[in-house]
């Protein structure tokens, strides 16, 4: 057969794996999955067991099942968890609102409009996506701390409204340039004004950047440690990630299973918002990569 | 377009006047008409809120720790000119400083080149088709996703203390571990380790530019006879440059950011011996534990001409490794 068509042979060795290669491959990548996910069955499993436990039977079944470890967590640092999670929510709605609006009429602007000096603010914009926010987090610090700002989450909320994340600017420039043209301009010929052509014809026809933006605004937010440690200090004001340092303060190692099934909950919308949305947040990511 | 136009009529002043127009009143006129071209005030109405955000929120604030920089000031009074002081101190008589500079370098320049290697090897195993690929790439992806969370540094907090999930791997072959945590010498590797296991993200934009890579290219040198080696560096890491640039620079920045695990690691304390004393880590005890906002804010600039730094050599030492489209063809 290669003797007829020379290209075959060569050709079916690098489309498709037979045999042997193949049940090597998926070992390899079976094994690299189970190190990967194995802290957090971990971390699931340990939630599960009495402390006692967590460390002398290291295995992932519990031998005991323990789930009362869920119920101290919940009441047991400080203030009730869902205090916690109300907070969170707060700022990360408020986030992604922010960053829905603003990013995108930004996105808008720099899509589909010629003004003086575009290219620079352009690249300037660009140039913000690699500032790290420690250059600006203590003059930001003061600005809020004047505001008597601190201890609120507006320091968390208000930037997103004024579109300080420019990766999604980015990410929707990018987008609405593939939405073509002739339907702004039939829009124009029936006197739409660009409000308009925004509010009925862009936004509706970016949604998929939108939930993309609002899947990882929304992650990231909630994730987001570092902010939410300088501007809340009053427990009653924490976040979730704040509500679990406050299980490492304690020094006694009595709340390790009350420490993981926090921590677990902790990670569950994360983790929820992954199942649901997995190819969209893989390929949102892939395709942003790929312009950069 | 044409809207603007009727849009920006209502509001002119009346056109050209009786006088005849002089090059000044030319040239009004005819940046008038570009900007019509443009949109008139449109583009900037929708560009308002993402202006007030660069010049409140970025530009002042980089001007102000600037000037902060070259003061004490401790938040509650006002900021006192104490010149070069902080930079001279920071260099010459903080050792904790340098400690950090060791701490963050030693976790960049490690976790980095291990992170994008991985990325790239584990990419290039899931261009095949194979049966269940998204179910590896979404776990793969999984641990990047959760990298940045609290919870994540705790589990890893525990799976290497002394009595952890680690040493109990290493007891199966008869390793008898130690406490790599609150060890000085192993510390900062576990963060480093940390940072690898969030390979996801870099290689789900290796696969993506894997996916562009042209078939042709590789029939040609399969049937030229080329192994997998050689098609590996003659044809892939080649057209790859441009992507292996892009996420190491990412990296890079992302590596000197890094400031949650270290803080949970260490219970914020950037120990044992600060070996975890993380730059960002260190910045954020200055300012908001220690209140000394002026040498943070000093901090805060080096740390951003260290990055800008690094970006810049990365740049221009890309010009020699990069390769575009066009220098293939």
């Amino acid at each position: 057969m290669s003797a007829l068509t020379p290209s075959a042979a060569p050709l079916q060795k690098l489309r498709s794996l037979t045999g042997p290669r193949r049940i090597l491959l998926h070992t390899l990548l079976i094994g690299v999955a189970l190190v990967m996910l194995y802290p957090l069955l971990w971390m699931l499993s340990s939630s599960l067991k009495p402390d006692t436990d967590i460390f002398t039977h290291p295995g992932l079944i519990p031998t005991r099942v323990h789930p009362r470890n869920y119920a101290e967590g919940w009441s047991g640092s400080g203030n009730s968890f869902s205090l916690y999670i109300t907070n969170s929510l707060i700022v990360t709605i408020g986030a992604v609102t922010g960053n829905v609006v603003s990013c995108s009429l930004a996105a808008y602007a720099f899509a589909r409009f010629e003004f003086r000096g575009k290219k620079i603010w352009f690249g300037l914009m660009l140039g913000t996506l690699m500032l790290p926010m420690q250059a600006t987090l203590i003059p930001q610090y003061t600005i809020f701390y004047n505001l008597t700002w601190i201890n609120t989450f507006l320091p968390l909320i208000v930037p997103k409204f004024l579109a300080t994340d420019a990766f999604f600017i980015f990410l929707m420039v990018q987008f609405i340039r593939s939405i073509p043209r002739e339907l702004d301009q039939a829009a124009m010929m029936d006197g739409a004004n660009p409000l308009q052509i925004y509010w009925k014809i862009i936004l509706p026809l970016m949604k998929p950047a939108l939930v993309t933006t609002t899947i990882f605004t929304f992650i990231w937010t909630y994730d987001d440690f570092l902010s939410q440690l300088v501007y809340l200090q009053q427990n009653a004001r924490f976040t979730v990630p704040l509500g679990l340092t406050l299980f490492l303060d304690k020094t006694s190692g009595s709340s390790y299973g009350a420490m993981f099934a926090m921590s677990t909950l902790a990670l569950a919308p994360t983790l929820i918002c992954f199942l649901v949305f997995q190819k969209r947040l893989v390929e949102g990511l892939a395709t942003t990569g790929m312009k950069g | 377009m044409t809207t603007a136009k009727t849009d920006g009529a209502v509001g002119e002043r009346p056109a050209a006047p009786a006088t005849p127009a002089g090059p000044r009143e030319r040239e009004r006129m005819r940046r008038r008409a570009a900007r019509r071209r443009g949109g008139g005030w449109w583009p900037y109405l929708f560009l308002a809120p993402w202006f007030a955000g660069l010049f409140g929120l970025t530009v002042y604030p980089m001007l102000d720790s600037l000037y902060l920089s070259f003061t004490d000031f401790d938040l509650l009074t006002p900021a006192k000119w104490i010149g070069a002081q902080n930079y001279t101190h920071m260099f010459s008589d903080d050792p904790v400083f340098w400690d950090s500079v060791h701490a963050t370098l030693l976790y960049v320049l490690v976790s980095v080149p291990l992170k994008l290697a991985l990325a790239l090897g584990v990419a290039i195993l899931l261009n095949r088709p194979l049966k269940g690929i998204g179910v590896y790439r979404a776990a793969f992806y999984l641990p990047s996703l959760l990298g940045g969370a609290v919870a994540v540094a705790i589990v890893w907090r525990q799976v290497f203390g002394g009595d952890g999930l680690f040493n109990d791997f290493l007891g199966w072959f008869g390793i008898k571990g130690q406490d790599w945590i609150s060890s000085p010498d192993t510390s900062i590797y576990t963060l480093i380790l940390l940072a690898v296991w969030q390979f996801g993200t870099p290689m789900v934009i290796f696969l993506a530019g894997l996916k562009q890579l042209p078939k042709d290219v590789y029939e040609a040198a399969a049937i030229d006879g080329a192994g997998t080696l050689t098609r590996f560096f003659r044809i892939t890491l080649p057209l790859l440059t441009p992507i292996v640039f892009f996420n190491l620079v990412l990296q890079i920045i992302d590596g000197f950011k890094t400031f949650t695990p270290a803080y949970v690691v260490s219970n914020g304390t950037g120990g044992p011996l600060d070996s975890t004393m993380l730059y960002s880590l260190y910045l954020y005890k200055k300012g908001f534990t220690d209140l000394q906002m002026g040498y943070a804010s000093a901090l805060a600039w080096v740390l951003f001409l260290v990055i800008a730094g690094f970006t810049a050599v990365n740049f221009i030492a890309g010009r020699y490794w990069v390769h575009y489209d066009d220098d293939i063809d």
